[in-house]
C-alpha cells in the first residue's frame, strides 16, 4: 500500500533540498529501479515522492578544475555519448555501453545507479577505480552545504549508502587522468544486453616502465557492496607486470573476494571468474 | 485514497490533460486511462521492450516510467507512428519482410526501430541489432526484423 501524501517536482536545488529537509522523501529520477522495486514491495514509498528531473544544474558533464563533474541526473545514454567522458574517462563510457538496453540507458541516471547501491551496479566499479567522489548537498540551517566522499567509502550494504535522509546526491566527480593512466573494465553476463553482472572487474593505474603504480582494483557482485580489492592492489603496486606478478595478483583476487551462490552463478564459479579475468585483463595491460 | 496529480503533455501531437494516480506507470495510463492499447504490456520490468514509447524523442520502457513524469513532455506511441508519413517506409518494410508473426512485440519493435533510424540514419545490421537488444521477439528469430529495419534505412538500400 502506498502512503504517498505529496508529489513534488522542484525546479531548483534549493527547493529540492528544502523538501528533503522536511523528511520522509522518496527520490525519483529515471524510475527504472524505483518502479519495479516499489511494485515488488522491496522499497516502500515515503510520504513525499520527489521527482528531481527538472532540478536545474543536476544534468550534464563539465570540467570543474582538475575534475570531471557528472551531474546526478545525467542519463547513461548522455554519458555514453559525451566527448569529455570519452576522452577523460573512457572506461566509464565502456561500462555505460554494457548497461542494460537503449530504452533503459535513455531513462536511467548515473545518480540513480549510484543511489540504488546494487553490488552489481554497472557504473560503480569503473567509478571506484577512477577514484570518483560523490557530492552530497543538504540545507540543514537554511543554507545549502555540500560534502564530498570517495565513492569507494560510500556504500554500506545492498541498497544502502552513507547519504543522510536530508541529503541529495548532486554529482559524481572524477579526477582528470594523469599521464600514463590506464583503466580497464570487464563485465561477465550470460548475454550482452539487459543482464545483471555475474561479476565485474575494474583495474586502473599509472603505467610506467612496465609497472603499475597508484593501482586500483575493484570488483562488483562478489560482496554486499562493490569493493576495492586492497590485497590484489598490494600484490601489483609498483611491481613489474610479469607473469609471476600477474599470477600472484590473480590468486590474491580469488582469495580476497567472498561471493555468494545465487541464480546467476555459484560462489565457486565467481571466484574462478575473478581469478581468470583479472589475469587476462592484467595480461592485456602488460601487453598494451 | 490514492494521491492523484494533474499532468499535461503532448501525445502524438495533441495536447492532453490527465489526472493520474501518483504511482501509476505510464503504460497503464496509456492503455487504461487514455485508451491507446497499441503499446503492449509484456514483462512489466523493462526486460522485453513491448511497451517502448518515445519520450522527448528518446525511447523508454513505459512500464518503468511514472505517469506523472509525462508532465510537460512530448510522447509518441505506435498510434502516433501509424499516422506519421516518415514511418511509412518502416511499416511497409515490416510487412514486406514478414517481420511480424504473432505481432505482440511489433509495436515496441517499430517504435524502437524508428528511434534507431533517427539516431543512426546509416545504421548497418550490427547497429540495428544493438539498438533492438532491449526488445524481445519469441517468434521470428529476429532476422526478418533486422532485415526489415535495414531495408527501411536510408530509404531502402
Amino acid at each position: 500500500m502506498t502512503a504517498i501524501e505529496r508529489y513534488a517536482a522542484p525546479n531548483s536545488l534549493d527547493e529540492a533540498l528544502g523538501i528533503l529537509q522536511q523528511g520522509e522523501v522518496t527520490i525519483l529520477a529515471g524510475g527504472t529501479d524505483l518502479m519495479p522495486q516499489t511494485k515488488a514491495g522491496r522499497i516502500a514509498f515515503k510520504a513525499t515522492l520527489m521527482n528531481i528531473r527538472n532540478v536545474a544544474g543536476l544534468s550534464g558533464v563539465a570540467f570543474d578544475g582538475d575534475w570531471l563533474s557528472i551531474g546526478a541526473t545525467t542519463t547513461i545514454t548522455a554519458i555514453l555519448n559525451d566527448p569529455l567522458v570519452k576522452k577523460n574517462a573512457p572506461v566509464l563510457a565502456e561500462a555505460c555501453d554494457h548497461f542494460a538496453s537503449d530504452q533503459i540507458r535513455n531513462a536511467g541516471t548515473i545518480g540513480g545507479n549510484i543511489s540504488n547501491a546494487s553490488p552489481a551496479g554497472d557504473t560503480l566499479v569503473p567509478l571506484i577505480v577512477l577514484d570518483a567522489e560523490v557530492e552530497l548537498a543538504s540545507k540543514p540551517n537554511g543554507a545549502v552545504t555540500t560534502r564530498r566522499m570517495p565513492l569507494a567509502e560510500y556504500f554500506t550494504g545492498p541498497g544502502r549508502t552513507k547519504r543522510a535522509a536530508n541529503e541529495l546526491l548532486t554529482a559524481v566527480r572524477i579526477p582528470l587522468p594523469k599521464p600514463g593512466h590506464v583503466a580497464r573494465f570487464y563485465k561477465f553476463g550470460a548475454r550482452p544486453a539487459l543482464d545483471i553482472a555475474t561479476i565485474s572487474i575494474g583495474i586502473a593505474g599509472v603505467k610506467k616502465d612496465g609497472a603499475l603504480t597508484d593501482i586500483r582494483v575493484a570488483f562488483g557482485a562478489v560482496a554486499p557492496t562493490p569493493v576495492r580489492a586492497k590485497r590484489t592492489e598490494a600484490a601489483l603496486e609498483g611491481r613489474r607486470l610479469d607473469d609471476a606478478t600477474i599470477e600472484t595478483a590473480a590468486n590474491a583476487a580469488r582469495d580476497e573476494v567472498n561471493p555468494i551462490d545465487d541464480v546467476r552463478a555459484t560462489a565457486w564459479y565467481r571466484k574462478e571468474l575473478i581469478h581468470n579475468m583479472t589475469k587476462r585483463m592484467l595480461d592485456h595491460v602488460a601487453q598494451a | 485514497m490514492l494521491l492523484k496529480h494533474d499532468i499535461e503533455f503532448t501525445l502524438n501531437g495533441v495536447r492532453k490533460r490527465v489526472t493520474v494516480d501518483i504511482t501509476m506507470n505510464a503504460l497503464d495510463m496509456l492503455r487504461d486511462v487514455v485508451g491507446l492499447t497499441g503499446t503492449k504490456y509484456g514483462c512489466g520490468e523493462g526486460e522485453c521492450g513491448a511497451c517502448t514509447i518515445r519520450v522527448d524523442g528518446e525511447t523508454r520502457n513505459s512500464c518503468l516510467m511514472f505517469a506523472v513524469d509525462f508532465n510537460g513532455r512530448d510522447i509518441v506511441t505506435i498510434e502516433g507512428l501509424a499516422a506519421d508519413p516518415k514511418a511509412d517506409a518502416l511499416r511497409e518494410a515490416f510487412v514486406e519482410h514478414g517481420a511480424v508473426q504473432c505481432g505482440f512485440c511489433t509495436p515496441g519493435m517499430v517504435v524502437q526501430a524508428s528511434h534507431i533510424l533517427d539516431t543512426h540514419p546509416d545504421a548497418d545490421a550490427e547497429t540495428i541489432k544493438r539498438g533492438l537488444e532491449g526488445n524481445l521477439c519469441r517468434c521470428t528469430g529476429y532476422k526478418k526484423i533486422v532485415d526489415a529495419v535495414e531495408s527501411a534505412c536510408c530509404g531502402g538500400r
